[in-house]
């Protein structure tokens, strides 16, 4: 966020700004004095009052209508058990249990993934991943003036990030398994990495000066515009290797009886590539609309200076557009923890449930009545959620004091 | 030499004929990756079961016999009604919720870049807490009416007491984080509660259901994506229209809305897309009057397998519409309109 721009009233006394005494309008026309200010003129400055809680009061209002029943009832839900019983349902509150299932229970496997001893290369890295927290922990409180909500902030993260290296690293390599959490982590900053590069290379390219680039503006957006059930069903068609397009391809190569569906890193690969492909779109157009924004003084004088491109990229347009793309990279963030559709229709979880999502699982529990157990999951996404997006707000609000 | 002449460029902004060259080969290729998958599913609508089981075939009329079977049943045939239905209410919910999103988003997201909010958060436990209370009341049998005044009153008598008290407050990007984090729970999660509720209020089925509901999980899109095209609008305009007696509100409808077209544009665009192609909250929330068209795609998956030809025919129609308007729409997402504006 850059520095806040403050429009209050009183900055704007023309007499503190040192222009003396500027008539307003009612002093320049000598018959409205004469009368007071009028009826419509004291709406208008009462409503100039309020402008603030004008402005924001609809928008929070209408959030708050449909925001705060389902946070708490499906709170309540996951601390309870769900029952058919005679005449509808019962809900039995049981505490903490469906949380205990996911971590250390019969759902530990599913939810975190299958364990396996580390081997001397993951010991390393990991390793050294915790002694770089250690040194941030470190660093903070030698050096910073410490308080208390600042503490406990840093530990958290420093915690939270020890653990999930803690899970990865036993389950990515050497006969571990991944878990649905550990899987949609990798969906979700592998696919938001390509997709922002892509779209920023496509943006780029498409800003300049050339014939024909309103109709490759227009094709680039298409992929975004299909719905996610559609874009899921028609990745499917494409990569059957019996009677999709590219089956010649895959015979050429020999692979007509490997199916990618029954390995699990290759179904992950393919609703990797389904994913970048449906989302591009969405960086493409935002930083397109960014880039076409910023001024275009500053490029001239820098080309006139003799700067070449690299120059101009790195010093005057990739700090223009970087608080757009931090804003667009949190929206994705969030948005890309919530894939269902791709792993539902493409694969049905994978084989095994190595292609699962947390939001696939919370779907597969509630479709097999486990209500409860689906609420926790799904707090658990959302705690997942704003686990990362709280960093990556701070990353942000870091990088923008950096800057002034 | 000739080589130069190929790396010169005319201007900043128009590329030397090599990068001419590099910009065509790079745009073509993700151009043709897009495109493909489309023709692809334009291909399969033309084909009949048997075409698509059997292998790829790739060009009609070469290496196979097109059909319009797949066209006639959807648009004429047996799922015409379904189609024609679930089209006009797609057409009407998808952008109606984004222009209200799109209204009511960018008044939030001009005050939260301009204005300063202080809310305490005396004041915000105290309406959790009223909240809590009146969802317990309701829990426990007492009618929802009796329960949200109850549950107001009590928190306006609380607010002044002890709301007061504590001074320590949040600021904007506080209210802007909490607007986003409305986004991070799964809809799986919330949308037995939304179901609930507007069951409650008898609106089950109806396009205001929807509409509430879309706008309401887009608004926190349409303030973020606001927040960062409108600070990028030089504050000097709106205080020499302050200097010159222009209210807020003039301000804002006369000056920043129209520089904001780009960004106004391409947030209108998306929040359209959104809405257009929601899929979980229309399967619970509309049975048979307000019925949207991703639903009817889905429901093509039948028990003997997906029924590809119908499925393609469906995905294309759905996009014509949103391809149309994003073409109309394209060019105001334009560079320029800020040259000029501020000297020096």
């Amino acid at each position: 966020m850059s520095v806040k721009h403050e429009l209050n009233a009183g900055a704007y006394d023309p007499a503190q700004i040192g222009l003396g005494h500027v008539p307003s309008l009612d002093e320049m026309d000598p018959e409205s004095q004469e009368q007071g200010p009028s009826r419509i003129h004291t709406v208008m400055a009462t409503a100039e009052r309020f402008a603030g809680p004008i402005f924001l009061l609809p928008a929070v209002l209408a959030l708050l209508f449909l925001s705060v029943f389902p946070l708490l009832a499906s709170l309540y839900v996951s601390l309870a058990r769900f029952k058919i019983a005679p005449g509808g349902f019962t809900l039995t509150f049981v505490g903490l249990d469906n949380y205990k299932k996911l971590f250390f229970g019969t759902e530990q496997t599913h939810f975190l993934g299958a364990f396996a001893p580390l081997t001397p290369a993951m010991w390393f890295v990991f390793g050294s991943l915790v002694v770089g927290l250690a040194m941030f922990l470190a660093r903070y409180l030698w050096n910073a003036r410490v308080s208390v909500g600042g503490l406990i902030g840093r530990l958290v993260l420093v915690l939270g990030l020890g653990t999930l290296a803690w899970i990865f690293a036993r389950s990515l390599w050497s006969g571990g398994r991944l878990g649905t959490l550990t899987t949609t982590i990798v969906y979700v900053f592998v696919g938001i990495f390509f997709q922002y590069i892509i779209g920023l290379g496509l943006a780029m390219l498409t800003v300049q000066n050339i014939p024909g680039r309103r109709f490759f503006r227009v094709v680039f957006l298409l992929p975004m515009m299909i719905t996610p059930v559609g874009v899921a069903y028609m990745f499917r068609m494409l990569t059957d290797t019996s009677k999709g397009p590219f089956t010649p391809i895959w015979q050429a190569m020999g692979l007509t009886d490997f199916s990618w569906v029954n390995n699990a890193w290759g179904a992950r690969t393919a609703i990797l590539i389904a994913d970048i492909w449906q989302w591009t779109p969405f960086m493409f157009v935002v930083l397109l609309a960014a880039l076409e924004s910023q001024p275009t003084e500053p490029m001239e004088a820098a080309t006139v200076d003799g700067a070449n491109q690299w120059q101009i990229f790195r010093h005057i347009v990739w700090p223009g557009i970087l608080p757009v793309s931090m804003t667009l990279i949190l929206i994705r963030l969030i948005e890309a923890f919530k894939i269902i559709d791709l792993p539902n229709v493409m694969t049905n979880g994978g084989p095994g449930t190595a292609t699962q999502s947390l939001t696939y699982h919370a779907f597969i529990n509630w479709r097999a009545l486990e209500v409860g157990g689906s609420a926790a999951v799904a707090y658990m996404l959302l705690f997942l959620v704003t686990f990362f997006s709280l960093i990556f707000v701070n990353l942000i609000r870091q990088q923008t004091l950096e800057k002034l | 030499m000739m080589m130069m002449r190929w790396l010169r460029s005319k201007s900043y902004n128009t590329p030397s004929p090599f990068g001419k060259v590099v910009t065509y080969l790079a745009l073509g290729f993700w151009a043709f990756l897009i495109l493909f998958p489309l023709y692809w599913l334009i291909v399969t609508s033309l084909k009949i079961p048997s075409q698509v089981a059997e292998g790829p075939f790739y060009l009609p009329f070469v290496d196979f016999k097109p059909s319009l079977d797949a066209w006639k049943y959807i648009l004429a045939g047996d799922l015409s009604n379904d189609t024609l239905r679930t089209y006009r209410n797609t057409a009407i919910v998808a952008p109606v919720s984004a222009l209200l999103a799109l209204i009511l988003g960018s008044t939030a997201s001009y005050a939260l870049v301009r204005f300063e909010y202080r809310p305490r958060i005396g004041a915000i436990l105290t309406f959790m807490g009223c909240v809590a209370l009146g969802i317990a009341a309701i829990y426990f049998g007492v009618p929802w009416q009796v329960a949200v005044a109850a549950a107001i009153a009590v928190f306006f008598i609380l607010l002044l007491t002890i709301g007061r008290r504590f001074k320590r407050a949040l600021g904007n990007d506080d209210i802007a984080f909490w607007m986003i984090s409305q986004r991070m729970l799964p809809p799986i999660a919330v949308v037995i509660p939304i179901y609930i509720l507007f069951q409650r209020l008898h609106l089950l089925d109806t396009y205001t259901a929807l509409i509430i509901t879309y706008v309401t999980s887009n608004l926190p899109i349409v303030v973020w994506l606001m927040r960062d095209y409108i600070s990028t609008i030089p504050i000097e305009l709106e205080e020499c229209a302050a200097i010159d007696g222009a209210s807020r509100f003039r301000i804002f409808w006369s000056i920043v809305l129209p520089l904001a077209v780009p960004g106004l544009v391409a947030t209108f665009l998306f929040v359209l897309v959104f809405t257009w192609n929601e899929y979980l909250l229309a399967l619970f929330l509309s049975s048979a009057n307000s019925q949207t068209l991703p639903l009817v795609i889905a429901a093509q998956n039948a028990t003997r397998g997906p029924q590809w030809w119908n499925m393609s025919v469906l995905i294309l129609i759905m996009i014509i519409p949103v391809i149309v308007i994003a073409i109309v729409l394209e060019r105001y997402i334009t560079r320029g309109i800020l040259i000029g504006a501020v000297k020096g």
